[in-house]
């Protein structure tokens, strides 16, 4: 009997290079650029897929206020994608913009946390999720500021003043809602406990953060940990919610593993522009 | 404006006191909430205020979805201002009615029980990406056409609201056609997809503006109050002497054999939409009436704990508040 072919499947880093295209030659992994690259598309990956995810509550809020601030929100965060991604296409070198990298990707090329791709849930689901991301985007934020590329650190300037108020608004509806009824508050920490498992993987960092953290262009994740759990243990005590003792982490999103969710965005976000690739729009 | 079918009440009220309040419309001075007003005014204004509110609600929805499949980052971002704008307008304009004594929760339990309308146009789907450049171009563009009038409505904050609304409204417009411009002149399939959205946006369209004039019977009470400046008919022939030619420059056709261009009058014969039609959709018989509801009484439901979670920590709050200064005196 013949022996089967081997069925590992290639690296997704190498498939993703593959897909890309247009003279230059691919990134090397591992050389900074291709490191910077990676960085950048973990940041504007998550700001898309969450803006996204925002997105998707579009006329359907709570109340009118609600309505204004989450389509304000999503503005805001794809705003950032076409910064971030921008960025990375430029530094790629190979012809692509911040449009061929959101909406020419497949899932395993996305970078993103895999806390935004969670689906929207209830409002509070969503609001949880949002008041999680936003109090570790904002000291992202700040210390991306202190970046050693000054292209890095004008967008987080920028992007900052944005997250300041996003996790202003945040926490305070955590707040309100964990300690408003018992309804609400239920939903609240049952918000918190289904979510609780996603919140870890942005502070676990990787050889790709390491470098970066080492070269002064990105802080290392973990040292973001402390000044989210203080936002955290803060909001979650004025909103009387129980903050979950597990600390396992569900990891992968940074590298490009992702949940089951991810496709199905995917799907609808980059349909127009797969079924009719000639089209400029 | 998408308030099309806005029935004005019957006046009851002492004689010298509605002689000396047409007087002051006469002389164009806005009316401003403290003032005396029939109650006929009042109520025909709640109405029309209140569905044009409702018609931005309701309003985001057709657009909203297509934000998820926005092609661009640009255009995703374009999208969800312009929504966001839609939600602001219906901010104000809520507030404009509550200067009349009536509550934003009043009215929209009206909307959701179905006692009052929204503009019917919100009851067609948006089927591909050049709807969206349809909406901001036709849609947006008769609201325009209605909406600058009303800026010099007699009642003061609806006039208000307007002067902010317009502004957003005309920014909306320019942006719908310039997607459909880049769909008209993109690939065979845009295109074609340019051509249908028209074909199918534009009946609705000319209904935004109402029935005839000749078949409009609550628009004189409502003229002399300068609620309503101009005639349905008079706003729908601007808005197609106004059309007809951007649709040309964009290489698409009108779907209509009789337009025409008429010398003597000094614009374009047209044919006019089925007002069959109109009226099954105002019944609730539109392709999406039941969706566009439905979609709005689940929002608000499902809403209900988010709502009464803010109000419980509200009143915690004070309460808190009231102890501590017990405690510190
Ligand atoms: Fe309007
Ligand atoms: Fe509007
Ligand atoms: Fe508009």
């Amino acid at each position: 009997m013949p022996s089967l072919p081997d069925v590992m499947t290639p690296d997704a880093a190498q498939l993703a290079q593959a897909a890309g295209g247009e003279g230059r030659a691919p990134l090397e992994t591992g050389s900074p650029e291709h490191d910077l690259f990676t960085g950048l598309t973990r940041l504007g990956d998550t700001t898309l897929i969450l803006g996204h995810r925002v997105s998707e509550w579009c006329g359907l809020a709570p109340v009118l206020e609600e309505d204004i601030a989450l389509a304000n929100m999503a503005l805001d965060l794809i705003g950032q994608t076409q910064l971030w991604l921008g960025l990375a296409g430029e530094v790629e070198g190979r012809g692509r913009d911040a449009d061929a990298l959101a909406f020419r990707r497949d899932g395993w090329e996305f970078h993103n946390l895999l806390l935004v791709e969670r689906p929207n849930g209830d409002f509070g689901r969503t609001l949880m999720r949002q008041f999680l991301f936003d109090a570790y985007h904002l000291p992202l934020l700040k210390a991306l500021e202190g970046s050693t590329n000054p292209r890095i650190a004008e967008i987080a300037a920028k992007a900052g003043k944005e997250v300041a108020y996003h996790v202003e608004r945040s926490a305070d509806l955590v707040i309100r809602l964990g300690d408003g009824t018992d309804e609400s508050h239920a939903r609240m920490q049952s918000s918190l406990d289904a979510l609780w498992g996603y919140t870890g993987e942005a502070f676990i960092g990787d050889a790709v953060d390491a470098r970066l953290g080492e070269a002064g262009v990105m802080p290392a994740p973990e040292s973001l940990r402390s000044d989210w759990d203080r936002t955290v243990n803060a909001v979650l005590a004025e909103a009387t919610l129980e903050r979950p003792a597990s600390d396992f982490a569900h990891k992968g999103g940074k590298q490009g593993r992702h949940s089951e969710h991810l496709g199905h965005l995917l799907t609808s976000m980059q349909w127009l522009q797969r079924s009719y690739p000639d089209a400029t729009w | 404006m998408y308030a099309q079918m806005v029935k004005s009440e019957a006046a009851n009220d002492d004689p010298a006191l509605l002689a000396a309040f047409q007087a002051r419309i006469d002389a164009g001075e806005r009316i401003e909430p403290k003032d005396w007003m029939p109650d006929a005014y009042r109520k025909t204004l709640i109405r029309q205020i209140g569905q044009h509110a409702h018609s931005e609600i309701v309003g985001q929805l057709p657009e909203g979805n297509w934000i998820t499949r926005a092609p661009t980052l640009e255009r995703k971002a374009i999208l969800l201002a312009k929504v966001q704008d839609e939600a602001g307008h219906g901010l104000y304009l809520y507030c404009a009615a509550e200067t009349l004594g009536v509550t934003r929760d009043d009215l929209t339990e009206q909307l959701l029980s179905g006692r009052m309308k929204y503009s019917s146009i919100f009851n067609y789907p948006t089927l591909t990406w050049a709807d969206i450049g349809a909406v901001g171009w036709l849609v947006d563009g008769a609201a325009i056409m209605n909406q600058v009038p009303l800026q010099r409505t007699s009642f003061g904050p609806y006039a208000r609201a307007m002067v902010r609304i317009c502004k957003e409204e005309s920014f909306h417009q320019r942006q719908g056609y310039d997607l459909i411009t880049k769909m008209a002149q993109g690939t065979a399939e845009q295109k074609a997809m340019a051509q249908d959205a028209l074909n199918r946006f534009w009946y609705p369209s000319l209904m935004m503006f109402g029935p005839s004039d000749k078949d409009s019977v609550h628009s004189t009470q409502s003229m002399a109050w300068k609620i309503k400046i101009n005639t349905n008919d008079e706003l729908r022939q601007k808005f197609v002497d106004q059309t007809v030619p951007q649709a040309k420059y964009l290489g698409l056709t009108v779907p209509d054999e009789n337009l025409k261009w008429n010398d003597d009058k000094d614009g374009w014969d047209f044919s006019e939409p089925d007002w069959n039609e109109f009226y099954d959709v105002l019944k609730g018989n539109g392709p999406c009436n039941t969706d566009r509801l439905s979609a709005r009484q689940k929002a608000w439901s499902d809403g209900a704990w988010f709502r009464d979670g803010l109000m419980a920590h509200a009143k915690k709050a004070e309460a808190r508040r009231v102890a501590a200064k017990v405690a510190a005196e």
